[in-house]
């Protein structure tokens, strides 16, 4: 794993807003809806229409650009990104350009396995409109394409990066950690699948030779539709650079920029097709739309409902519960909800650790199981946390709680109900001496055996006193058999 | 000729009210002298007689029930055919639009429904508002009025020109470099065109966004008060559009004159036609009787407006006319050619007998479509705009550019913290002969010199007729003042009016011709 060169790589995100309606207008943004029913004149661009900025799309959008640690511009404006296309009804997209509405931010990331952080700096995160969708139906041999122009005007977030990451790795980690803080802030539901994630990266590598560091030439990498498949191409993509380095020596500057897609099925990248020129999307101010100017005041009501964020709820986690960096990585992972129910859950039960395992072990399982949210989880924090106390306080080993956790789920009784029922009450000293004594007297033979030495013995005795009573602690029955034996004599 | 058709939108909107006239009587007078004339003028694109009167018997019957009625109740207006009618074409005059029916009104169409006006056909125009004579219509020649072999103006030539006619006494129009105030003058009538943002542009076809404003055209300054009052207003589907309140701009315009201080530019009247210039002094002398003080101002940028406009208007032009590629809406090129030509194409380049790459099917629709929809001069400057935005050629004309027009802005509020308004003439030269100018796009564009720096500062300009060159040709004066000073100049414009009678004057070929059958004569 000791290559002679460092991978170097930025990426640009482009995230779709969880806004009810579009950015310029009032269409519903909802997902899988039939093709073309969730247009209006305005998004889909005919004559004299007019676009009106969405104040919520808008907001949200300063929401993330504060999460994501950025300087937020006090007066930004819209611009036209020109060029034709299909499922782009207006011949442009409404854009910004040069003056965004936040810039100079960072992410932190951290390794779960190393616990190392690392900033990821920021370049820029603006607002933009999303073009329409265009479907090539070539396999049926037509040469006609379908445009659904339902997702044409919806609210996109560009993230851009700094050239900070370095390995494929650590952008699929970066990715996680972007996916995690979008979903806390609840400003985007991230699914790749669905479109509302899209992520190309630019990568090179930085050589050592014996002439010193030399830059490969940058390769724009599109059509990555999962994070493993980003982690994939980028983990191709800097070998294939390597090879070619080796073969031809032509570094940065000495190639034209290239597009490279991802083949998910051949796990490769190609050369898309370039274009004869550069692209010049002639950017100019849109004159149908008034510059947003933010004050302090409005900053600073969204300052206050971003929320405690991943990175912050992670360490306070572990400094109030006592848990490992692994267990906090993995709750928080599930969301604030999940967050939510195991603090209760440790408050209850005043035992974090134990919280957090049954978090990660038995109600993670139900929630698979079950396919379900830990919303919809039919256990309440307070009445798991009731069984979970009798746990430290040796009412019950973790045996039985899971008996009862199995139960209560069956049966929506009280935890108290439950123990009751199966008899799972803490048995008194003489409860037990009396188990015990009748043990004695029904085993002559065992009692003999263990006189004559073979305390192994007392294991039987000990399996027979669980049957008469599931809650009798096997450890005492055995320290109590012992002792009434040693009596006897 | 009718003596209702010399009546104003005003006083044919009170004789309604009072029952004096029906609307049906109104529309059917008008639609007789449009039937009479507009094959001579030509300056309808569409005109529905039976829709024109099933609209009138709507509000006659309305009134009948004893209905509130709004404020233009019964009066037919004429609307430039780039404001958008739900249910009718809207065409631009261009090839490219030829089939297109909006399903939505423009702000300005609903509001003149609101107030019961009789919407009375589509104007002729210039191709999407490009151009200073209507010639650039893809669809009919409009002819000027006064002349019949010279142009009516442009790009709102079909407004001026039926409104000159009396075929209509009030019309609609756009103004984006001069295309209300520019006709409005060749064609003896009044035109406004108001600050950037009092009027709703939803609906209104884009050519220039940030220049574009709709205004009203009619004979009397009254009557463009009462419009402007109807269509000005917040939008909130145009978030351009200013959110104040409306004046009372019928009632502000009949107040008494308090002193004013009106500007003149010394330099604009030696460059242009004598007559102009004559005409011009003379109505000075009016506003001097009226009151008004005059001061001698100077606009030190303006040499450079028409330079600046040529850059930023085709720049947002190039944007706008970007959608009009086919695929959606309106003009597509005939398919099945486009796709035996292509294949032509792609026998000759594999028989290596072409030395061209034939063009993507997708990209060839796209370039077969934009050069076969729209004409010459649209063509002309969407390659000026597109140039000016191009990578490496932005800073040096879109950039310089909005830069300039700052200047030319702080020109205009240097000017009006001296006077109150500037006074000065609409064109260079009268209306010229129809062809006379058309090859020569630079000498059509010279001729915005003295309308395109209201719409670069977004203030307001009223052209208002005052006079007659030798040959009988109309002439315009020009008042612009700061921005939403509307009360001021519609004001200034009815006290004008109320000395002089340059508005009242008839064609002579109108008032030659015997009057129709039926309607009554006062000549």
């Amino acid at each position: 794993m000791n290559q002679p060169y460092e991978i170097v790589i930025g990426l640009e995100v482009h995230v779709q807003l969880l806004t009810e309606s579009k950015l310029f207008c009032g269409c519903s943004t909802k997902f899988g809806a039939p093709p073309n029913t969730q247009t209006c004149p305005v998004c889909i661009g005919m004559p004299g229409v007019l676009p009106v900025m969405n104040r919520k799309a808008f907001e949200l959008a300063l929401k993330t650009a504060l999460a994501l640690n950025c300087e937020i511009a006090r007066f930004t404006k819209w611009d036209r990104k020109n060029y034709y296309y299909p499922d782009l009804p207006k011949g442009y997209q409404i854009s910004q350009y040069d003056l965004p509405l936040s810039r100079n931010g960072y992410l932190e990331i951290r390794d779960p396995s190393t616990g190392s952080c690392r900033r990821v700096r920021i370049i820029r995160v603006h607002l933009e409109e999303d073009a329409g969708k265009s479907m090539h139906d070539e396999v049926a041999g037509k040469a006609d394409s379908r445009i659904d122009l339902n997702r044409a005007g919806t609210p996109l977030l560009e993230i851009v990066t700094r050239p900070d990451i370095r390995s494929p790795a650590e952008a699929k980690l970066f990715l996680t950690e972007l996916k995690l803080l979008l979903n806390y802030l609840e400003v985007s539901d991230c699914n790749m699948q669905e479109g509302s994630l899209r992520v190309d990266a630019n990568i090179n590598l930085h050589v050592t030779t014996p002439e010193g560091v030399v830059p490969t030439p940058i390769v724009e990498v599109k059509n990555m539709n999962s994070f493993r498949a980003v982690e994939r191409a980028l983990s191709y993509e800097a070998a294939r650079q390597y090879a070619e380095f080796l073969e031809t020596g032509k570094r940065l500057g000495e190639v034209p920029k290239q597009t490279r897609g991802w083949d998910e099925d051949a796990q490769i990248t190609r050369e898309q097709r370039t274009k004869e020129e550069s692209s010049d999307y002639r950017y100019f101010p849109d004159p149908d739309l008034v510059p947003v100017i933010t004050s302090e005041a409005e900053l600073q009501a969204i300052r206050t409902s971003v929320g405690e964020l991943p990175a912050a709820l992670r360490s306070r986690l572990e400094s109030t519960w006592g848990i490992t960096a692994y267990d906090s990585e993995v709750l928080v992972h599930q969301g604030r909800a999940f967050v939510d129910y195991f603090e209760q859950l440790a408050r209850v039960c005043g035992d974090g650790k134990l919280a957090a395992n049954w978090m990660q072990q038995d109600i993670a399982r139900v929630l698979n199981d079950q396919e379900i949210t830990i919303e919809q989880f039919r256990l309440s924090a307070d009445q798991l946390g009731e069984l979970l106390r009798m746990i430290p306080e040796r009412r019950l080993d973790t045996r039985r709680a899971r008996e009862v956790f199995n139960k209560m789920l069956e049966t929506r009784q009280t935890t108290a109900e439950l123990v009751a029922q199966m008899g799972s009450v803490e048995l008194d000293d003489r409860q037990i001496e009396d188990i015990c004594r009748r043990l004695l007297a029904e085993n002559p033979k065992t009692v003999s055996d263990i006189k004559s030495g073979k305390i192994k013995a007392v294991g039987g005795l000990v399996g027979q006193a669980k049957k008469i009573n599931p809650n009798v602690d096997p450890a005492r029955v055995r320290e109590l058999c012992l002792r009434l034996i040693e009596e006897m004599d | 000729m009718s003596r209702l058709l010399e009546l104003s939108a005003v006083e044919l909107a009170e004789l309604f009210r009072q029952g004096e006239l029906s609307s049906s009587e109104i529309v059917d007078s008008f639609l007789e002298q449009a039937r009479r004339w507009d094959g001579t003028v030509g300056a309808f694109l569409q005109l529905d007689a039976e829709q024109c009167r099933a609209q009138a018997a709507a509000v006659d019957e309305k009134r009948r029930r004893g209905e509130k009625l709004g404020p233009l109740a019964g009066v037919p207006i004429a609307i430039k055919d780039i404001l958008c009618t739900a249910g009718t074409p809207t065409t631009c005059a261009s090839r490219m639009l030829g089939n297109f029916v909006p399903p939505y009104d423009a702000t300005v169409i609903c509001r003149l429904r609101e107030a019961d006006a009789v919407l009375f056909g589509k104007t002729n125009l210039d191709e999407f508002a490009m151009g200073g004579s209507t010639e650039t219509s893809a669809f009919k020649l409009t002819r000027n009025p006064w002349d019949l072999d010279r142009v009516p103006g442009g790009s709102s030539g079909g407004s001026a020109a039926c409104v000159a006619a009396r075929m209509v006494p009030l019309a609609l129009g756009t103004d984006t470099g001069g295309s209300i105030r520019q006709p409005a003058a060749l064609c003896g009538v009044a035109g406004l065109k108001p600050t950037y943002g009092r009027v709703s542009r939803f609906g209104l076809i884009a050519y220039a966004s940030s220049l574009d404003q709709i205004g009203p055209l009619a004979r009397c300054v009254e009557d463009l008060a009462l419009s402007l009052e109807i269509i000005a207003g917040h939008d909130p589907r145009d978030s351009t559009s200013y959110p104040g309140e409306v004046p009372p701009y019928r009632t502000l315009c009949k107040q008494p004159l308090e002193k004013l201080r009106i500007g003149i530019i010394p330099e604009q009247l030696e460059q242009i036609d004598p007559a102009i210039s004559q005409a011009i002094r003379e109505a000075a002398k009016v506003f001097q009787e009226l009151g008004a003080e005059f001061r001698e101002v100077s606009l030190p940028h303006s040499e450079y407006a028409v330079a600046c406009y040529y850059i930023i208007a085709p720049s947002e032009a190039s944007s706008n006319l970007a959608r009009y590629d086919g695929v959606h809406y309106g003009y597509r090129t005939d398919e099945r050619q486009m796709a035996e030509r292509l294949a032509e194409e792609r026998r000759l380049a594999s028989a290596g007998k072409s030395p061209e790459e034939p063009d993507p099917p997708l990209v060839r629709l796209f370039r077969q479509t934009r050069s076969e929809g729209f004409g010459p001069e649209v063509k002309r400057r969407i390659m000026l705009g597109t140039y000016a935005l191009s990578a490496g050629y932005y800073q040096a004309y879109y950039l310089h550019a909005a830069r300039v027009r700052r200047l030319i802005r702080q020109d205009y509020d240097q000017a009006f913290s001296q006077v109150d308004v500037l006074l000065g003439p609409v064109t260079p030269t009268p209306a010229f002969r129809i062809g006379e100018r058309i090859q020569d796009p630079l000498a059509m564009y010279l001729f915005d010199l003295f309308t395109v720096g209201a719409n670069l500062a977004g203030i307001c300009g009223l052209a208002l007729p005052c006079g007659f060159t030798a040959d009988g040709l109309p002439i315009g004066l020009q008042l612009q003042g700061p921005p939403f000073s509307e009360p001021r100049l519609l004001q200034l414009g009815y006290w004008y009016q109320q000395r002089t009678d340059w508005h009242r004057r008839v064609p002579p070929r109108l008032r030659s011709e015997s009057s129709p059958a039926g309607v009554s004569s006062n000549r």
